[in-house]
């Protein structure tokens, strides 16, 4: 074989397997999704969410449901609001601090710190809330238990390094110029960047808001440790244990015991696919904006 | 003025929660896992035996678990990995490069639960069928699965350093007459070694610390495995099963050097990226 023929053969190979592996892909979560809209889409409705109980009474929490998912939607959503409420303020402020305010020095530590916080796997986060509740049980209450705010607490520090990477990253991405607009006009740091950088940054540093939402709604080792059970209604309060989708599906898939259980299993699976799916286009379409605002 | 000082420390206050919070559970992960180093019982915990109704709680089995899995699924991403990143930076038709690309972000936020899920009824009987031995929860199948876990992460971040080697060397390598599947070859890979190594490096990360995927498909027996399709079970599968399942607190001990290990593991991770140096979060 001439080295122009062996050339050829390897320029041909490389495409062949480039293409390969894109489609092998396509195809792999094409089967995923197909496979669950398939089994799925035929029990979405208003009987998948709230069973036999009326709507209304389900929604005010006046009959409980028993076969339906709303406890499980509720209490994910609920998860959702308590952890962004104790993790998005604290992410955007650490975030604006350091791009903003933060020396060289202190940017490289930090940044070690939550790059670190990002990679600790979520069942270590759960293990972290689990050995709290150990802790607090010997030391001050014998009777605390895991619980829905020890459980948001969890997965607020689970999301809390992708808020300060997203906002730093956000307000770092901003063009020379703009970052430097407002000192030039003899703004204070703080009048720079809520007058400037933050109504310039503000779609970059929302559309990682929704990611962290999606990120929290489809956690579910975290929850695993830190007080999710499978039969709970609505919590009560935020001592109460609580459902949620993630873990009902887990739980599901492992104990079904009859073929409407595994019916309603496909269409909670079905239901967070398209939660996470919705929370995903939105950050994406938000970010898109911002990047187009910003070219050039 | 004085408001601007205070907005400043607070801003600063969060920087530090953000950044200690790390450190913070690693103390208490560290202090509860203390006694094993004290009373003698890191012999115990280190062993090969996960026997905890006769005092035996070694965690080996699962570190070796972790590991098999993990790298299993490394071998099967990266190439895959690498040929789909090649594609939509090179040779993908323009109508497709975006597309594609979309499609990967988006695997991002399928949530683990529904591979994990979907894998039970598909995946499973199937592997059950073509080897026709054992239930079909084995090593190979949560390789699988995982392979498709971790595949964006891989891509998104070797792809981030491909877009930049792309910007350079594209119009120097087409004045030189490369194709572009030589191009790829010969200029594009070579050129983005580190981009890939960190890409694999945090694809590791990803694969260590998945829980769902092999708690729900790896069948869970705490033994090193002879074959691919052996049960085998994972340090964090082992914590989710041991916690979840209301054990006697003698065992905790194993659970929280599992923790630790998972832990350190995570900062060999992070301090091999930071060598690494640039920025490759995804």
């Amino acid at each position: 074989m001439t080295a122009a023929q062996k050339r050829r053969l390897a320029d041909a190979a490389t495409v062949a397997f480039c293409w390969s592996a894109a489609a092998g892909t396509a195809l792999a979560i094409l089967a995923v999704m197909g496979f669950l809209i398939f089994r799925g889409a035929g029990t979405l409705g208003l009987e998948l969410f709230f069973g036999q109980t009326h709507w209304w009474d389900a929604v005010t929490g006046a009959r409980p449901v028993f076969d339906g998912l709303w406890s499980a939607l509720a209490g994910t959503l609920i998860l959702v609001v308590l952890s962004c409420l104790m993790a998005v303020p604290v992410g955007i402020a650490g975030g604006i601090y350091l791009s903003v305010y933060a020396t060289e020095r202190f940017r490289s530590v930090a940044g070690f710190g939550v790059d670190l916080m990002a990679g600790i796997p979520s069942i270590v986060m759960g293990l972290f809330g689990f050995s709290m509740i150990v802790v607090l049980r010997h030391a001050f209450f014998p009777h605390a238990k895991t619980c829905l705010l020890l459980a948001a607490v969890c997965i607020a520090l689970l999301i809390l390094p992708y808020l300060v990477r997203t906002t730093q990253n956000a307000l770092s991405g901003l063009p020379e110029q703009l970052r430097l607009l407002g000192p030039s006009l003899g703004f204070t740091p703080w009048q720079n960047t809520r007058h400037v950088l933050l109504p310039s940054a503000g779609r970059g540093v929302l559309s990682g808001v929704i990611l962290a939402m999606g990120r929290a709604a489809e956690d579910t080792a975290v929850i695993l440790l830190t007080g999710v059970v499978a039969q709970a209604f609505l919590p009560r309060s935020l001592w109460d244990k609580f459902e949620a989708l993630p873990f009902r599906i887990f739980y599901l898939a492992a104990e079904h015991r009859s073929a409407a259980e595994l019916d309603l299993a496909f269409g909670t699976a079905l239901v967070l696919l398209m939660l996470t799916g919705a929370l995903f286009c939105l950050a994406f379409l938000i970010q898109r904006t911002m990047e187009q605002r910003w070219k050039n | 003025m004085l408001s601007e000082i205070w907005i400043r420390r607070l801003l600063g206050t969060a920087a530090m929660v953000s950044t200690a919070a790390a450190f913070c559970i690693l103390l208490v992960l560290v202090t509860l896992a203390l006694p094993l180093f004290t009373a003698g019982g890191l012999g115990t915990v280190l062993s090969w035996q996960w026997l905890p109704f006769q005092g035996k709680f070694g965690i080996l089995p699962m570190v070796v678990g972790s590991l098999l899995l993990s790298l299993g699924a490394l071998a099967a991403a990266t190439p895959l990995a690498v040929g789909l990143a090649c594609f939509a930076q090179v040779l993908a038709p323009g109508w497709i490069k975006s597309p594609c690309l979309a499609v990967v972000h988006y695997m991002t936020s399928i949530p683990t639960v529904i591979y994990g899920f979907v894998s039970v009824f598909v995946l499973v009987p199937l592997m059950r069928q073509w080897f026709d031995r054992g239930t079909g929860f084995s090593l190979l199948t949560a390789m699988i699965a995982l392979t498709l876990l971790i595949l964006p992460t891989i891509v998104l971040v070797f792809q981030a350093t491909l877009r930049e080697v792309d910007r350079t060397a594209r119009a120097t390598c087409a004045a030189l007459g490369f194709s572009k599947p030589s191009y790829i070859r010969h200029a594009l890979l070579p050129l983005s070694r580190r981009g890939l190594l960190a890409a694999v490096i945090l694809g590791f990360g990803r694969a260590v610390g998945d829980t769902l995927i092999s708690l729900m498909l790896a069948g869970n027996a705490p033994m090193v495995p002879g074959s691919p399709l052996d049960a085998i079970r994972t340090l964090t599968a082992h914590i989710a099963l041991v916690v979840a399942t209301d054990s006697q607190s003698t065992f905790y001990h194993s659970v929280f050097a599992s923790g630790v290990i998972l832990f350190l593991i995570m900062i060999l991770i992070n301090l091999a990226l930071r060598r690494l140096g640039g920025s490759f979060a995804p």
